[in-house]
């Protein structure tokens, strides 16, 4: 049980990190190749002032706190630069958090931070607690995705041109997505900090940005169910396939790839396109 | 003299980049696709120059066969892998490419095994001392020259024979190229050959270098690689190739001024973004 109990936290970690980036990604468009980022900076909060005796749950919304605002300002790059651009900035922006973190022996080094203190939740608690935040961002991203600011981020997705001509104020809203997902991020990394009891530089490097981003591109880019769904069962194949335990990367690229070339629009395009012909192609 | 030595020192770094990004920089701009998996050219060079290096002894042959083994390997990359997906919004091939070059990786990883191979002989590895005091290996001297002469050369093709210059018409308008009768395919065809052909060159250069040849060898050039090309304004050749340069002297001093608090990558990058915010067109691009 012990061993089920642990995977589904991570499972849940991990959906909850999907849809914080499918918020900024999908929703509003703006790629980002250095969400890992704010995953180790909730992480690295949360764990610190765990050690430092604060009490966990009051540690997360530090953590969030923390990474939304920092979120905030890599969102300032996204106003200054667009596609491309904003896809190796943020890109630079993951590089720079692990180089720096590296070599702060405040933040552990190369070492990064052990022995955090335990919780006074049960370890089946704390998997329920994960799993009602995932549950809870899930409803938060099917809220925004329908509200007047969701609309606005799909817009903006489609063409940003446009609606800036309209009057609307695009830069605050890509301000807000990029709050709204970065400080999702956090949470997560809160609890992965938790739930691991030890985080390294390393756990929060460019290949854990690109399995994110995977998750949501596997699922569907701006899908809730689809992400929700790919981030679940990608998070845990490693562990129930050995094989793919062995070959975790080649099967992640090998599934980024292939789902790029042959459905741009993930899985939630491919149900689409199976259960509902008629829709397909109407967009 | 620290002053001589690291700027020399970046700049023979800086022609390596300067060698990966090229390709990167003959790609996006035909295509505007940022090719991550570039960085798999650089690596499958480097495996097949040791290979072939060991088994004939010369390394003459070791670049050649890495060169055409890369660029064929870039044309299939181009037929298979990109063409198909052209229409799509921007991050589509991007994310796929960097799928890409993950699963390439792996590749190398399973087939040569994680640990490397090294070279049965000893290519360049005598010192000369330029300038007074300067030492170099020879193989650094040859990185530069190297670089120098391949670009030198690519540069004239460029302008002086018709199919550079229907690759430069085809970069700037292709649909005009289009109905001038140049085949799209065909100039795709050459950027990759080309592109792919020079990252081998590059990779079996650096693999003599260090005289060691692994699987994640590709990895950090390939996002470098990106960092530069974004520096250099973005499908400008002559900006990638200033960018690199430049990039190559601010990380030699960058490790020894800030190496305390920043790693060599992160000095890139962050040079990157502080270009980037200042310049959001590059460093070397003209605005607008």
């Amino acid at each position: 049980m012990e061993y089920e109990i642990s995977l589904a936290t991570t499972m849940a970690i991990s959906v909850l990190f999907a849809l914080s980036l499918n918020m900024i990604t999908g929703f509003c468009g703006q790629i980002s190749l250095g969400h890992a980022a704010f995953l180790g900076v909730g992480a690295y909060t949360s764990g610190i002032l765990a050690k430092a005796g604060v009490p966990f749950l009051l540690t997360l919304p530090l953590a969030m706190l923390l990474a939304g605002a920092l979120g905030v300002i890599v969102g300032f790059a996204s106003l200054r630069v667009r596609a491309d651009f904003l896809a190796i900035t943020t890109m630079g922006v993951g590089f720079l958090f692990v180089g720096i973190v590296r070599q702060q022996d405040v933040l552990g080094a190369e070492m990064g931070i052990s022995a955090i203190p335990d919780t006074d939740m049960s370890k089946l608690a704390f998997m329920l607690f994960a799993v009602a935040m995932a549950a809870a961002t899930a409803v938060l991203s099917a809220y925004v995705r329908r509200c007047w600011m969701g609309r606005v981020f799909a817009a903006i997705a489609e063409d940003e041109d446009t609606v800036r001509v309209m009057g609307i104020d695009v830069p605050s809203f890509k301000l807000t997505a990029f709050a709204l997902g970065t400080a999702l991020a956090g949470l997560a990394g809160g609890l992965y900090a938790q739930h691991l009891k030890f985080i390294a530089p390393d756990s929060f490097g460019f290949i854990e940005s690109i399995t994110v981003l995977s998750m949501v591109v596997v699922g569907g880019i701006g899908s809730v169910i689809g992400v929700t769904v790919s981030a679940a069962v990608l998070s845990v194949l490693p562990s129930w396939f050995q094989v793919i335990g062995d070959y975790k990367l080649l099967v992640y690229g090998g599934l980024l790839f292939l789902m790029m070339r042959f459905s741009p629009g993930g899985m939630a395009a491919l149900v689409t396109r199976v259960f509902h012909p008629d829709r397909w192609g109407a967009k | 003299m620290l002053f001589v030595e690291l700027i020399a020192q970046g700049l023979i770094q800086g022609s390596i980049y300067a060698l990966i990004a090229l390709g990167l920089t003959l790609v996006y701009g035909l295509l505007r696709i940022l090719h991550v998996a570039h960085a798999a050219f650089f690596t499958l060079g480097g495996y097949v120059g040791v290979m072939v290096a060991n088994q004939t002894g010369s390394l003459a042959a070791a670049i050649v066969a890495a060169m055409i083994v890369a660029g064929i390997g870039g044309i299939l990359v181009f037929r298979l892998c990109y063409q198909p997906i052209l229409h799509q919004p921007p991050f589509v091939p991007l994310i796929a490419s960097i799928g890409l070059y993950i699963a390439a990786e792996e590749l190398f990883r399973i087939i040569f095994g994680p640990s490397g191979l090294t070279y049965g002989y000893a290519f360049l590895q005598g010192q000369v001392v330029l300038f007074g005091s300067l030492r170099f290996k020879l193989a650094e001297i040859a990185v530069m020259l190297g670089s120098a002469a391949i670009i030198g050369v690519l540069s004239l093709l460029q302008t002086r024979t018709r199919i550079g210059v229907a690759c430069q018409a085809t970069v700037s308008d292709p649909q005009m190229a289009e109905s001038f009768g140049i085949s799209l395919r065909r100039v795709g065809d050459i950027n990759f050959f080309v592109g792919s052909a020079l990252a081998a060159f590059a990779g079996v250069m650096v693999s003599v270098l260090n005289n060691l040849v692994e699987p994640t060898m590709g990895s950090v050039p390939s996002y470098k690689a990106l960092a530069i090309i974004v520096l250099g304004g973005l499908g400008s050749v002559r900006g990638t190739l200033a960018a690199a340069l430049v990039l190559g002297v601010v990380e030699s001093f960058g490790t020894v001024y800030l190496g305390h608090f920043l790693d060599r990558n992160a000095i890139a990058f962050a040079f990157l973004i502080l270009v980037l915010m200042w310049r959001p067109q590059g460093l070397f691009a003209r605005s607008g």
